[in-house]
């Protein structure tokens, strides 16, 4: 058998059934490669011990032959989700020291099936960012490179950490969570699997909120069946959410045939955007003449408030935020400053907050407060919630005429190199999401998927948008552009 | 619509995150920017269009008024920077 680590989920539980490797096994396995892949800073608290625990009990499950897909398979979780008695910090400096008294539902539900967790993952700060460069524990770096180059890359935002350490095969999946983009970013710019699920599949209880309208969780993975089973394993109905929709997760796994014959794929004319790469939109031309080849009808739509979007959305996801960060004050948990003499609980609050919160989520508070303060709530936050309205419109008219998913570039360009953005207006690194964050204000599940490279070696990702409620058909979609490209490439160890 | 120091000033007030003087210009510039890109959703029209409320159309369950949790002083105290006495601490608030 070739390298523990290089097993896909589906390989890892097939082997974990058949006796031919243990829990036991492939943890240590992961906990070895995580623990060597500092360099990359992936992995920002390692829990080696609720590991080896974990994976102890998934063998004696798997022995009793009491073991679902997850069982026993080691993932990376996310910083911003809370992990009962374990760091959970959403790389903020406000949340040092914290250690939830509860466990997130969605990493509950992993647990139960039997997953094993090797740790919590570096991301952007409070989920706000693109490049992974706002977190307080500094960038995770990702594992590929340019050509010879040997110039740190960007492995996206915001779920950075999840995204370098599937990457580099230090998990066989890890948790993301995408507000903008945060899933499907990373994992384009990483040649890695994120789906984005329908707004309401998976519970946000017990996440760090950022945007609570448009934040969902969701796997990334090395393949489209992994995130099929991981998804299956995180989805369901949980009444600590109430937006969390009270509907059977199907077999979504099953539902992979990779036969998308006389389906219709819709090709937006506005993602086509000014100053897109060549080779950004060669690739989607590769992508449109896979499924083409593969038997789905090609047909051009239009979706005309795309423009709009990112707009819109740095509006309402800062004045959610605004909102949600609220709760971070110094006095329940978290980090205090330090005060002087005669400070009363205004200074503290102030002096805490701006000690805490780096300069994005700062900035992004007091956009937020500014759009919801008296006399602009109506131009601004009431706006955007009506261009909103427009936007999800616009995909609700392509699905009614017939549109089974929609296929679009995942990013504007590959991944770019850390610190590239650092004197830039903050808006250029907003149009990272350019692509993305459409899915987002309408709610929809999206997936991106590595299907070729650029010229310099790097992983260039497509997105597919599909109908709510289908991530079924959608993975499916992703499973025979996934059979098409042919994507194989590795990232060449240098960490 | 531009921000200028003092609105500057009084957004990072009611957000309650100190920011020094010498920080307000470069604060309000980078508010303009932000603010200068959104303008755009000036340019819609949406006469007679609802702001959203909510992505899927869903009414917000209900359920019965009865206490479901509590009793767990120790656990909510847990993480607070400073507790005493089964509360949470903070400096003296005089109005």
């Amino acid at each position: 058998m070739s390298a523990l680590t290089d097993l896909t989920i589906a390989g890892a539980r097939d082997a974990l059934r058949a006796g031919d490797t243990s829990a036991v096994a492939l943890t240590e396995a992961h906990l070895e490669a995580a623990e060597a892949a500092g360099a990359l800073n992936a992995f920002v608290h390692h829990t080696p011990d609720l590991a080896r625990e974990q994976a102890r009990a998934a063998d004696a499950r798997l022995e009793r032959g009491d073991a679902p897909a997850m069982c026993g398979i080691p993932i990376g979780v996310k910083d911003l989700f809370c992990t009962k008695g374990v760091p959970s910090q959403a790389a903020s400096r406000i949340l040092d020291g914290f250690r939830p008294e509860y466990e997130s539902t969605v990493t509950d539900k992993l647990f139960t099936s039997g997953a094993v967790m090797l740790g919590k993952l570096n991301m952007d700060e409070f989920a706000m960012g693109s490049s992974n460069e706002t977190s307080t524990y500094g960038a995770a770096v990702n594992p590929w490179r340019a050509g010879n180059s040997d110039a740190a890359l960007t492995p996206g935002g915001s779920s950075g950490g999840s995204a370098a350490a599937v990457a580099a095969r230090l998990c066989l999946g890890a948790t993301g969570t995408d507000t903008g983009g945060s899933i499907r970013q990373p994992a384009a710019l990483t040649g890695t699997v994120g789906i984005k699920p329908t707004y309401g599949r998976v519970s946000r209880w017990g996440i760090v909120a950022f945007a609570s309208s448009l934040d969902q969780a969701g796997p990334m993975t090395r393949n489209v069946r992994d995130a099929a089973i991981m998804l299956g394993a995180m989805a369901g109905h949980d009444p600590k959410d109430s937006t969390s929709a009270e509907l059977p997760v199907p077999d979504f796994e099953a539902m992979l045939t990779g036969d998308i014959r006389g389906q219709v794929i819709g090709i937006p004319r506005e993602y086509r955007i000014d100053g897109m790469p060549d080779e950004v939109e060669a690739h989607w031309q590769d992508g449109i003449a896979m499924l083409r080849d593969a038997g789905a009808e090609i047909r051009d739509i239009s979706l005309p408030h795309t423009k709009y979007a990112l707009p819109a959305y740095y509006v309402i996801a800062p004045a959610e935020a605004s909102s949600n960060l609220a709760r971070y004050d110094g006095v329940r948990f978290g980090r205090r400053a330090a005060l002087s003499q005669g400070d009363g609980v205004t200074e503290m609050y102030e002096k805490t907050r701006a000690e805490g919160f780096g300069a994005e989520v700062q900035r992004r508070i007091m956009v937020g407060t500014y759009v919801l303060s008296a006399g602009f709530y109506d131009a601004y936050y009431n706006r955007a919630r009506k261009v909103r309205a427009l936007i999800k419109r616009d995909f609700e008219e392509a699905f009614a005429s017939g549109i089974d998913a929609i296929l679009t570039p995942a990013t504007p360009s590959p991944a770019f190199e850390l610190g590239a953005m650092a004197e830039a207006d903050p808006i250029e690194m907003y149009l990272q999401d350019v692509f993305t964050v459409t899915v987002n204000l309408a709610g929809l599940p999206g997936i991106a998927l590595p299907t070729g490279q650029d010229r310099r070696g790097l992983p260039l990702g497509l997105q597919l948008i599909g109908r709510p409620w289908e991530e079924g058909a959608l993975l499916n979609a992703a499973q025979c552009l996934e059979d098409r490209a042919g994507f194989v490439a590795q990232p060449e160890k240098w960490w | 619509m531009s921000i200028d120091r003092e609105t500057a000033r009084r957004v990072a007030k009611l957000a309650r995150i100190a920011v020094p003087d010498d920080r307000l210009d470069g604060l309000a510039s980078e508010f303009n920017a932000i603010l200068g890109f959104v303008e755009q959703l000036g340019e819609v029209d949406v006469e007679g269009v609802d702001p959203m409320v909510s992505v899927t159309p869903m009414q917000l369950k209900r359920r019965d008024d009865v206490v479901t949790d509590g009793n767990q002083q120790d656990a909510v105290l847990a993480n607070a920077p400073d507790a005493r006495e089964g509360f949470f601490a903070v400096p003296k608030v005089v109005e």
